[in-house]
């Protein structure tokens, strides 16, 4: 199977499935913008995206997505140590308009995975896994929350300093990942040419910026509501 | 104005594909900056042979950038520091004096090692052999002017037909890939009507034998098409993944 064999085959897999990604990302901050002028919008999207099937089934679809963008990261990345031979060269430059990101896309990659385990651990795993395990109310600092109340996860997290600078730490390894995925990912599909070119790093560079900037908002419009105590808005 | 430098040079020595290698440092006096890099290795060799010693083996051939046989690393880039020029075209009025400048082969799976500076770049030749060209029945020579060619794609299919195959991209991937060599010479076949009847069988032979002969899978850093001596672009790669995918969603 040549998608599974070939280099090329390979590379359109980790394509799709970031783009997949991208789309997903897109999708997530929407629903955030949602919580910063609606708590009450958020949280009813909060339900309509609890443990219903299909909320569930698209969860798994996801998971996938991450599955596969990750396992082949990995298998990539090793087959190309192994093609680059046993010898080291002694000297290494790096040449200009080579990005850093696209050569250093699986640490950014592990980087962006390590906080999504703490992201995870925080909303999904309190949300909709309590609620799979048939709770509607979990602990959150204290108090008992209900699983679908997820703009009462927002505020309780982002009022805590520590956590608001280690998400914006994601969001810089996130732009950094974006920036070069996102027209690599155009490149290997075959959809780019000497003109398209330029304007793909363009729309990438606008694109990873307006999404890490859009979670940012939120995460310090979050922080400073909590600062004020919810008095000023 | 040129001057005569004094450098020290840091060069790989091994003694075959099988043997470790080591850098060894040599001191080189009163070269002059108009002398070409290659010339530079000349006198260093006329130095070592005058010592007793062996002399480094490297590839060259024409000497005018043409060819695609010289090659080395030189501080980090393939063809050293200059752009769009071959090592042959690189001239020591690129180097100060005093400067310590390190040499090392094409490093890549792909290349193995033959002695010192000279590696094997035969895969090379492997993947042309695997479908590079266009079959021709014999028969009376067909007019240059009997089949109409926009300008643009001759001028596309020129710009890739420019690939030496000196295997700088390899060298200089992070990933051993040589996609931008393998793109260049699809593509200065699928541009034009004699080429494209064989485009997809092409890109399909030549993808497997790239593959199959160890080189990485490309990560558009772009590190090959700024390394590259005859500044292939890597929109060469986007049209081999689009032949490639075309070729293969048909089957």
């Amino acid at each position: 199977m040549w998608l599974l064999n070939s280099s090329i085959g390979k590379k359109l897999i980790m394509s799709i499935s970031g783009v997949f990604l991208i789309l997903f990302l897109t999708f997530h901050l929407c629903m955030n913008i949602a919580a910063v002028f609606s708590e009450s919008a958020y949280n009813m999207i909060c339900a309509f995206l609890g443990s219903n099937w299909y909320a569930v089934a698209g969860t798994l679809v996801l998971a996938a997505g991450f599955v596969i963008h990750i396992v082949y990261a990995i298998i990539l990345t090793l087959e190309n140590r192994k093609a680059r031979g046993n010898d080291r060269y002694a000297v290494n430059v790096r040449p200009k308009n080579v990005e850093w990101s696209s050569q250093n896309m699986l640490v950014l990659g592990f980087i962006v995975l390590g906080f999504l385990v703490l992201h995870f651990a925080q909303f999904w795993y309190k949300m909709m896994f309590a609620e799979l395990m048939g709770h509607h109310e979990v602990e959150l600092g204290g108090q008992m929350v209900g699983t679908t109340e997820g703009a009462t996860f927002i505020k309780y997290y982002f009022s805590q300093i520590w956590i608001v600078i280690a998400y914006l730490a994601w969001y810089v390894a996130l732009w950094f990942h974006l920036t070069h995925g996102f027209w690599s990912a155009l490149q290997t599909i075959g959809w780019n040419n000497t003109v398209w070119f330029n304007r793909w790093k363009v729309v990438s560079d606008v694109f990873a910026t307006v999404i890490c900037l859009g979670f940012a908002f939120v995460t310090i419009a979050f922080y400073l509501k909590s600062l004020c105590g919810g008095a000023c808005c | 104005m040129d001057k005569n430098i004094n450098i020290t040079l840091k060069v790989w020595r091994q003694k075959g594909p099988r043997e470790k290698g080591a850098f060894e440092t040599y001191k080189l006096t009163d070269v002059s900056q108009g002398s070409s890099f290659l010339e530079m290795l000349d006198i260093l060799n006329e130095q070592l042979i005058n010592d007793g010693k062996e002399p480094v083996v490297f590839d060259h051939d024409c000497r005018e950038g043409i060819c695609g046989m010289c090659s080395l690393y030189i501080n980090g880039h393939p063809h050293g520091p200059d752009t769009s020029v071959t090592t042959c075209q690189l001239h020591m009025r690129r180097f100060n004096d005093g400067d310590t400048i390190t040499i090392e082969p094409w490093r890549s799976a792909g290349f193995p090692v033959i002695r010192d500076l000279m590696v094997d770049r035969t895969a090379y030749d492997k993947i042309i052999q695997a479908g590079g060209f266009v079959s021709v029945n014999t028969g009376g020579i067909p007019d240059a002017n009997a089949i109409p060619i926009p300008k643009k794609d001759a001028d596309l299919a020129m710009d890739a037909a420019a690939c030496i195959g000196c295997g700088a991209c390899a060298a200089a991937c992070k990933n051993g890939s040589a996609m931008l060599f393998v793109s260049a010479k699809v593509s200065q076949l699928a541009l034009l009507p004699q080429g494209k009847v064989e485009a997809a069988r092409r890109a399909k032979a030549m993808v497997a034998k790239m593959d199959e002969l160890g080189f990485g899978n490309c990560t558009n850093t772009r590190a090959c098409e700024m390394e590259c001596p005859k500044d292939i672009s890597v929109s060469n790669i986007a049209r081999l993944n689009r032949e490639f995918i075309w070729a293969k969603l048909k089957d």
